[in-house]
Order: structure tokens, then sequence, then C-alpha cells
């Protein structure tokens, strides 16, 4: 089952707790964390690629429900308008996990929508708004 | 090195070889059989072949820019409404223009925001909407919104307009920017401990990343470096349309050092560019923002440089590797006008992504594209070739490194 990319709220009560350890022990599911916004004694938030069996997948989901964990299929995911895009390189040193880079040496900017963890920095920092958030529709197509 | 120094340039190399005029380039472009090449694919051809026959064989040379120029903008006239009005206010959806000329004439900067944009309130910033992207909406063919306000004169008695204008509507309407296409520029670091938000992008703390905007050795001024072929009246690829070099840019400053091609080891020549609007294109002229210091226009700028002899060849051949720039300290260095450098690196460096500044690997990123740099120069290269865009002989050149100019700063003064 390919892997599908969860939003994750912690309440302050439990954000001590090794639930990602059970994830991947008790239920043998593949985790890929890819921003991760926890401190202890504080509501935490956590996005994270999932993949693993159907049924354990479910029974992994259902297992962090009744620890109080809200648990969300992310929707939103970030496009690059190509139309925009004048692959002027500004957003390139900015993105933090190299979905954003330069092809060289035809010094293209890429986006590898794979490797985006939807932190939204792009959207903020692209010069001529390039970058869009994208709702409903996960990770577009660039 | 002033120019009469340059090797191969005085003395004994120039009786040799090639020698052509504007006018007989123009009639190679009228009669189809001029050779017009790129600067990036001239690199090649003369490295294979030599300079003579390259001076020789192309007749010219096309070079491209695509990059944030914030001294831009645009002059329109709106027209006359009945009754009439001295326009003392205008807006263009919502941006300002300036008034302080004829009754309907205005001029829109592109670093121009609304009247009540948040700015820097609640820092960064995000300046999404300036005079730059209303230049872009017209030229997309969308109707702005048009507000101007008079206080009533015997010959101009109305007070207040609203209404809606497309391009179309307004009279003339041509861009005039009053410094362009830097000829080289600081490359933009961070030594501070914190993420700064500069004219050059968002730089992170403790050198994080270095900014540089330039296409290098496709980039205009680099490869005419002492402005032998540019001048008042040049032709060029002006945002998709044909414009006119007009005069030198603000802070023109040609007399500062230089590398042994010639070519500035900083900032130096800039131009002012002028060009009908109406025929420019809204991929060549782009609203742009910067967050946390405010609204520009990125400009699409190509110059054709005339081989008129082996000398242009040896300059429009310039390569990356052979341009240096200044990397600069935009948290302290910058805006405190000390003049102090971290390094100097070349665009074959900043290229390959990475620099070295005082032993640290700096990653780097370019603000000016140099996909569409390619781009324009191809499209000259184009239009050149089919006959459609003649060259413009320049009626004065523009000051060179024997002018003598150098900036001045602006001292503090009591009354005198």
């Amino acid at each position: 089952m390919s892997p599908k990319k969860i939003l994750l709220k912690f309440p302050s009560g439990i954000v001590e707790k090794p639930l990602i350890y059970h994830l991947v022990k008790d239920y043998d599911l593949m985790v890929n964390i890819l921003k991760a916004n926890v401190n202890p004694s504080k509501e935490g938030s956590m996005v994270m690629e999932l993949s693993g069996d159907s049924p354990n997948y479910d029974q992994g989901l259902d297992f962090l429900r009744r620890q109080g964990v809200i648990v969300d299929r992310l929707s939103e995911g970030i496009v690059r308008n190509i139309d925009k895009c004048t692959h002027c390189g500004a957003c390139t040193s900015i993105c933090p996990s190299g979905a954003l880079y330069i092809s060289r040496p035809s010094m293209e900017v890429i986006f590898e929508d794979d490797k985006c963890v939807i932190c939204g920095v792009c959207l903020k920092t692209c010069p001529v708004k390039a970058l869009e958030p994208s709702v409903n529709g996960g990770n577009g197509k660039q | 090195m002033l120019p009469a120094e340059m090797p191969g340039i005085s003395g004994e190399d120039v009786h040799v070889g090639v020698k052509k005029t504007y006018a007989e380039i123009n009639e190679k472009i009228k009669s189809g059989k001029v050779v017009v090449v790129t600067a990036e694919e001239i690199i090649g051809m003369v490295e294979e072949k030599g300079v003579e026959t390259v001076a020789r064989e192309v007749d010219v040379v096309t070079t491209g820019t695509f990059g944030p120029m914030c001294s831009s903008g645009a002059f329109f006239n709106f027209g006359h409404s009945k009754p009439r009005i001295k326009m003392h206010r205008v807006w263009m959806n919502g941006i300002p223009a300036y008034t302080g000329i004829a009754a309907v004439d205005a001029y829109l900067g592109v670093n121009e925001l609304p009247d009540h944009d948040p700015l820097n309130s609640n820092h960064p910033g995000e300046f999404r909407y300036g005079g730059g992207h209303v230049i872009e909406d017209l030229l997309a063919g969308k109707a702005i919104k048009f507000e101007a306000t008079g206080y009533g004169t015997d010959c101009y008695p109305r007070r207040k307009i609203d209404t809606y204008l497309t391009l179309d509507d307004i009279n003339e309407a041509f861009l005039f920017n009053p410094r362009n296409a830097y000829q080289n520029y600081n490359i933009a670091a961070n030594v501070s401990d914190k993420t700064i938000y500069t004219y050059l992008g968002t730089l992170k703390p403790r050198m994080g990343n270095a900014h540089y905007c330039s296409a290098g050795q496709l980039s205009p001024l680099l490869n005419d470096p002492y402005y032998k072929t540019i001048g008042i009246g040049t032709r060029i690829f002006l945002g998709g349309g044909i414009g006119y070099v007009s005069w030198n840019g603000t802070q023109h400053s040609p007399c500062g050092a230089r590398g042994e091609n010639g070519v500035p080891l900083g900032g130096s020549g800039t131009m002012a560019v002028v060009g009908d609007l109406k025929q420019m294109k809204p991929e060549w002229l782009r609203g742009t923002s910067f967050r946390g210091y405010g609204a520009t226009m990125t400009v699409g700028i190509g110059i054709p440089i005339p081989i008129l002899n082996e000398e242009m060849v040896r300059y429009v051949s310039v390569k990356d590797e052979d341009i240096f720039a200044p990397v600069v300290d935009y948290s302290y260095d910058y805006p405190n006008c000390t003049g102090k450098t971290l390094a100097s690196v070349s665009y074959a460096q900043l290229k390959s992504g990475v620099i070295e500044v005082n032993g640290k690997e700096v990653p780097t990123a370019p603000l000016s594209s140099y996909v569409k740099a390619k781009e324009i120069a191809e499209t000259l290269k184009q239009w050149i070739s089919k006959g459609d865009f003649l060259l413009g002989e320049p009626v004065q050149t523009l000051p060179s490194a024997d002018s003598g100019i150098t900036g001045k700063s602006l001292i503090e003064k009591s009354a005198p």
C-alpha cells in the first residue's frame, strides 16, 4: 500500500508517550516523519507518511485515536504553477527538504512534491507567487 | 585598467583584420545574410575557431537578463474627462502614481505600495501587490480600477473620477526605467544569528545561504564591459517588446575596479531604458514581491552586440569563470555602508550551487533567471535573423572607465 500523508495532533497530556514506537512495533507500519512540533507538556503536531498492510494500518490509526490523538488525512499540499514560475531560484536555498532545487547545467527549478514537507516557507518566499497552496487535491503535479 | 591599456585593444593589434559598421550589419540583417549567435554560444565558437575567424563569421551576439529591477516604472496619459480634471492624486488598482507632471499624466513606480499596506508592521511583511503588479495586470489585458482626485481650478473644475481602464483605453503608456541591468552585483550573505529579509531574498543566519542576481556570461553589460557599442539609441529587447537605451542609469559607476578582461569586479554600469508598454508582454514584466522588503518588478532585457571588430569578440566571449562578484554581509556591512566584502567569487562557482567564504561552504541560489535570460537571447536572435529587428547605432555611448564618474554618499549637513 502506498504511503499516505497524515497529520497527527497530540493533546498536551500525551506528548510524552512513545506512540510512534508502538505504531512500528505493534502494527508493523512504516513511518516517515516529515515535520514534527512536539514539546514537553504542550500540544504537539506531526506530519508523516504512513504505510502498511490494510488491517494493520486501520488498527494503528485506531490505536492512536484511543490514545487521544486527532488523526487527519493531509489533504493540503503545495503545487508549483509552471506558467507563473520564472525559474529564478529564490526558493531553492530556502526549501528545507530539497523538494525545490536547481537542475544543472540547465539552471531550471525543479519541484519534487514527494520530498515536500508542506512547511509553507516557499509560499511566502516565492517572489512571483508561483508556489500555491492546494487544498483537497493533495499534492498536485508540477 | 583603462580601455587603452587592454591587451589587444590599442597599438599593433588594431590594424589587423575585421572591421564592420552598423550600416553593413543592418544591410546583412535586411538581406537575411546576418549571422547571429547568443553570448553563450559564442564562447565555444571562439574556443574552437579563434577570435579572428569568429569576428569574420559572426555579425551580432545577443545577450539577455531577467531579474528584479526596482528602478522601473511607466508614464501614462489617461486622456481628458468631461468636465476636465487636473489629477492631483491618482491610484491604479489602489497603488498611488506620481502626478507632479501635467494634468492627466502620471508615473507609476514598480516599488509603489497601496496607501494602507501593512508594510513591515507584522515583520516580515508580504508586499503582495505593488506598482509592478499593476503593470503586469495591464499587459495581461485586465481592467484596473482607476481613481483620481483634483482640487478644482477654473480650467479643470472636476474634483473626482472613478472608473476602470485597460491598457487600450490609455493614450500613451511607456516604460521608463531609470536604472536597469546592473553590470554586476553583490552576492548577499548574512553573518548574523537571525534570518534577515532583503531585496536579495531571505538570507539564513550564519551564512546559511548566499544569493546572487546576474545572468553572468549572458548578461548585457558584462559582454560589452566598456560600453563600446551600448549607448543612447541602442535598440533592445525590453519586456518582450522593443525598447531603447535612453541614458546611463542612475548610480552608473564605471570607474571601479576591473579584472584584466575589463569586467568590473562589482556593481559598475547601469542603463536607463524606455519603450512602448503597449507592445510588451506580461511574461517579461512580472510583478514581484520580496518578503520583508517590498514589491518590485522583474524585467526582461536583451541587448544585441554588434561584432564591429575582433575586440568585440574578445568581450562577448567572456565566460562565467572569468566574471567575479563580491560577497557582502547584508546583516551589518551593507546596511551600515562599511564597504567591507567577505570574498570575491566567480559566476561559475556561484552557478555550481556552492561557494566557499572564509573556509565555510555556503549554498547559493540566484534571483535572476538564467533560463529566461537564455530565452531572451534566443528570441532576440530570432528577431534579428528574421530581419524584424535592426541594430540602433548609439548617438553617444555610455560614460566609461575614463569618465571619472564616482558615486557620492549622502552627507548630513547643517544649513549653509
